[in-house]
């Protein structure tokens, strides 16, 4: 076995897990909140893909620049989702709120597919483009500046959940509603906040993989999938755990790439999923409830 | 209605469908007629497990595939007549039912519906990859033996009936599971599984036989499939919009209602062919959001579906004809 392309490939994982990370914590926030699953959340990241692709394109605006514009647009589809289908499903029964959000995702699609054709669109000549050697390691600058700027946002939820009142109101939401209701947090603005933080999340994922990943309208898919599995492992509503279930993941998906061929990348992440599943039901990381 | 309204509806019903390919002669137009039934057919396949159990798999197709996949093989392979394939499709699909809800069972709501999902992606990787049935490339019905035998016709008619017969079955398993004892503690498991489990009922054994028959029948669905398209892959069997579609059938129809899956999959199959024929092949993403609309605006606005809203408008319409 070659070490230098094992090391290498370990890297890799590591840093594309980072950026699963703050999808998947999107993703753990409002399931965490609400206890819904956002079916749609892959298609958060394509919408944060494209707003990248034609403010770069029409505007010649870098990526990087344009990243805060994008995650205030995310943020406020996110609390607009929430606003005229998600509150209206809040308390209906599961299948309701499946559907509601399987409807979503099929939407989005659509709209992207009808506004910007299904064609492979791409981000080229970004600010952050080229290779890096370090001791013989090649880090794609694209790739590395994304892993960074994926940990310093998901740094910034952390930061957000743990560290302000608001943040303390959308974790006591969280924990009992009805307690925090009487406490004078409004919860329907609670839930606003953690789609649009959700969404936000996912779409700042999506702005960061746009200088080096293919731009199409299913491209949310298999991110979905993806957060779906790092969710499962590092516990719900867990940010911290969402953090290191990603880079897991990450690695188990380049490495398992590398091993057995990459054709089987996803089948081997959802067979993870499936593992912990039988396990511990409750997550790599969560308590037993 | 009473039972006795019932039942003439149902025979009327039944006759009308027998008599329809004859009145509908044009050979695409009887397209569409079959693939309501075949739709309609894994509807209620899933209903069971869904609507009946209340445990929502969008990871279906993963059994539909199964059958597909079996009864094709089996013919390439050693030439068995595709009606023992289709039945060997629905055990081997059902078996695997048991495993995969042996896993997702442990997870209750959505993330049981997630772990459904990867499973069926997983296996549309897997097949994908394996040469042996075909990898991405798929399998080819042979078209060297025709007639029943072989279930090849040059014709639509014996497609249609063959698809009234096995939506008739599955219907009628379904009927009878609802009639026993297994469907009400079904119901039991889906309405209050606390109190069910504390009257001695099995949550997980019930499951278990329920996703085992809705896969026996998804997968029968699925050889069908193959027969009538006589081309099957895995971006045709084993994808994930295929479980959309046959639990959104369900839904729109009527969730946990016998005929549900039948009067979704009239509307929601219209609504697909039509928009096809309106749009076009690709649909530019139109018929993706009409689609997602109805999706949206069921789960919103009538989360009891066509039948279950048009059963309150009767009792609506009776209650102001009683008050008169």
């Amino acid at each position: 076995m070659n070490w230098d392309i094992l090391l290498q490939t370990l890297l890799s994982g590591i840093l594309i897990g980072m950026v699963y990370a703050l999808v998947a914590v999107g993703l753990s926030i409002i399931y965490g909140v609400m206890e819904i699953v956002n079916f749609a959340h892959g298609e958060f990241l394509m919408f944060g893909m494209y707003s990248s692709f034609w403010l770069f394109t029409l505007f010649a605006l870098d990526p990087l620049l344009t990243l805060p514009l994008s995650a205030l647009f995310l943020f406020a589809l996110g609390a607009l989702v929430y606003r005229f289908t998600i509150k209206r499903i809040a308390s209906a029964p599961m299948v309701s709120q499946i559907f509601a959000t399987f409807g979503l995702m099929i939407l989005f699609r659509g709209v992207a597919q009808f506004l910007w054709k299904p064609d492979f669109r791409t981000v080229e000549n970004s600010l952050v483009s080229g290779n890096i050697v370090v001791s013989g390691l090649y880090f794609g600058i694209p790739h590395l500046v994304a892993a960074v700027g994926a940990v310093l946002a998901t740094g910034g939820v952390w930061w957000f959940i743990n560290r302000t009142r608001l943040g303390a109101a959308l974790e006591a939401t969280a924990q009992d509603k009805e307690a925090a209701q009487l406490m004078g947090i409004p919860s329907h603005w609670m839930f606003a906040l953690a789609w649009g933080l959700g969404a936000a999340c996912a779409g700042v994922a999506g702005v960061l993989l746009s200088t080096f990943f293919p731009i199409f309208p299913e491209v949310g898919a298999t991110f979905s999938l993806i957060a779906f599995v790092v969710v499962a492992l590092g516990g719900f509503g867990n940010v911290t755990g969402a953090f290191w279930a990603g880079i897991i993941v990450g690695v188990v998906e380049v490495l398992g790439g590398f091993l057995i061929g990459p054709e089987y990348k996803l089948a081997i992440v959802l067979t993870l999923f499936l593992l912990v599943i039988i396990v511990r039901p409750q997550g790599l990381m969560g308590r037993a409830e | 209605m009473t039972p006795k309204q019932r039942n003439t509806l149902i025979v009327s019903g039944m006759g009308f469908a027998l008599v329809l390919p004859f009145i509908v002669s044009n050979p695409s137009h009887q397209n569409y007629l079959i693939l309501v039934l075949m739709f309609a057919q894994i509807g209620v396949a899933w209903n069971i497990l869904g609507g009946y159990v209340g445990q929502v798999s969008l990871g279906h197709v993963a059994f539909f595939g199964i059958g597909a996949y079996t009864s094709t093989v089996l013919l390439v392979s050693v030439g068995l007549s595709p009606w023992i394939g289709m039945l060997i499709g629905g055990v081997v699909a059902a078996f695997f039912g048991l495993l995969i809800g042996w896993i997702c069972f442990r997870f209750k709501g959505h993330y049981f519906t997630m772990a459904t999902i990867a499973v069926a992606e997983i296996l549309q990787v897997l097949f994908t990859n394996w040469e042996g049935v075909g990898g991405a490339v798929g399998l080819y019905v042979p078209l060297d033996q025709q007639g029943w035998w072989a279930m090849v016709f040059n014709s639509k008619l014996p497609y249609y009936y063959i698809a009234l017969g096995l939506f008739t079955v599955t219907l009628l398993a379904n009927w009878a599971i609802e009639k026993s004892f297994l469907g009400y503690y079904f119901r039991a498991i889906k309405d209050d599984p606390e109190a069910a489990r504390s009257l001695g009922v099995s949550l997980t054994d019930y499951k278990l036989v329920a996703i085992a028959i809705s896969s026996f029948f998804a997968a029968l669905g699925g050889s069908f499939y193959a027969q009538k398209e006589l081309f099957i892959d895995p971006g045709s069997v084993l994808v994930t919009s295929l479980s959309i579609k046959m639990s959104l059938v369900t839904i729109l129809g009527g969730i946990g209602s016998l005929f549900g899956p039948l009067v979704g999959s009239v509307l929601l199959t219209g609504i697909e062919e039509a928009t096809r024929q309106i749009l076009g092949g690709s649909g530019m993403g139109i018929d993706l959001i009409i689609y997602a609309t109805i999706i949206i605006a069921v789960a919103i606005y009538y989360p009891t579906g066509i039948l279950g809203w048009a059963k309150r408008f009767l009792r609506r319409g009776k209650k102001a004809e009683d008050g008169a």
